[in-house]
């Protein structure tokens, strides 16, 4: 799984999302993830988080993806942040 | 077998106030995320116990299953799931984290 693919599952699973991806070690298992999403209002850190691996499902194994680093920032939380 | 693995990992989890499940140990982390949640805790100078989960491949992977989480490492402070690396950076880093690994019945 690439980052386009990660990128399209994570926006198609949450609804509203946008999700920026980046291979940085350039060998296709180790992601950077940050998602912006109004839905992760009101919602703790893991709840966020596993909204995203629910999103990859089993591709977060160890196999596929190796390390999967993740930012989860509501829309406001984006305006301070960027 | 006497004992499940999650009721292995229950029992761990419930008699350590800070249990990390790891890659490696803290002198040798054999992951870069389990080396950076050690070092936040290293520097809130609390003490912690750890599981290297490569040294038990029962609970590398009931452990997942258990937390609902399928990254290693994962964080239990007080018995309750707290995150991953990210999340144990992050908290640490906006300050929620020093109150709960201080402030706590068994602290």
């Amino acid at each position: 799984m690439g980052p386009i693919e990660i990128q399209r599952r994570i926006e198609e699973h949450i609804t509203g999302a946008s999700a920026e991806v980046r291979d940085y070690t350039g060998t296709g298992d180790h992601f950077e993830v940050r998602v912006v999403a109004a839905a992760f209002e009101g919602k703790p850190l893991v709840e966020r988080h596993k909204m995203i691996y629910a999103a990859l499902g089993a591709a977060v194994d160890g196999r596929n993806i190796h390390a999967l680093a993740l930012k989860t920032l509501t829309p406001a939380q984006a305006g301070k942040d960027a | 077998m006497a004992e499940s693995t999650d009721e292995r990992i229950r029992t761990t989890i419930e008699s350590n106030k800070i249990l990390i499940f790891m890659k490696g140990t803290p002198s040798f982390p054999m992951c870069g995320f389990s080396a950076a949640t050690i070092e936040v805790f290293n520097e809130l100078r609390v003490p912690y116990q750890t599981v290297d989960v490569l040294k038990d491949p029962e609970v590398r992977d009931g452990i997942k299953r258990f937390s609902n989480w399928p990254t290693i490492p994962q964080v239990y402070i007080d018995g309750k799931f707290v995150g991953g690396c990210d999340i144990i950076r992050e908290m640490h880093a906006n300050g929620e984290l020093g109150p709960l690994v201080k402030d706590s019945p068994q602290a």
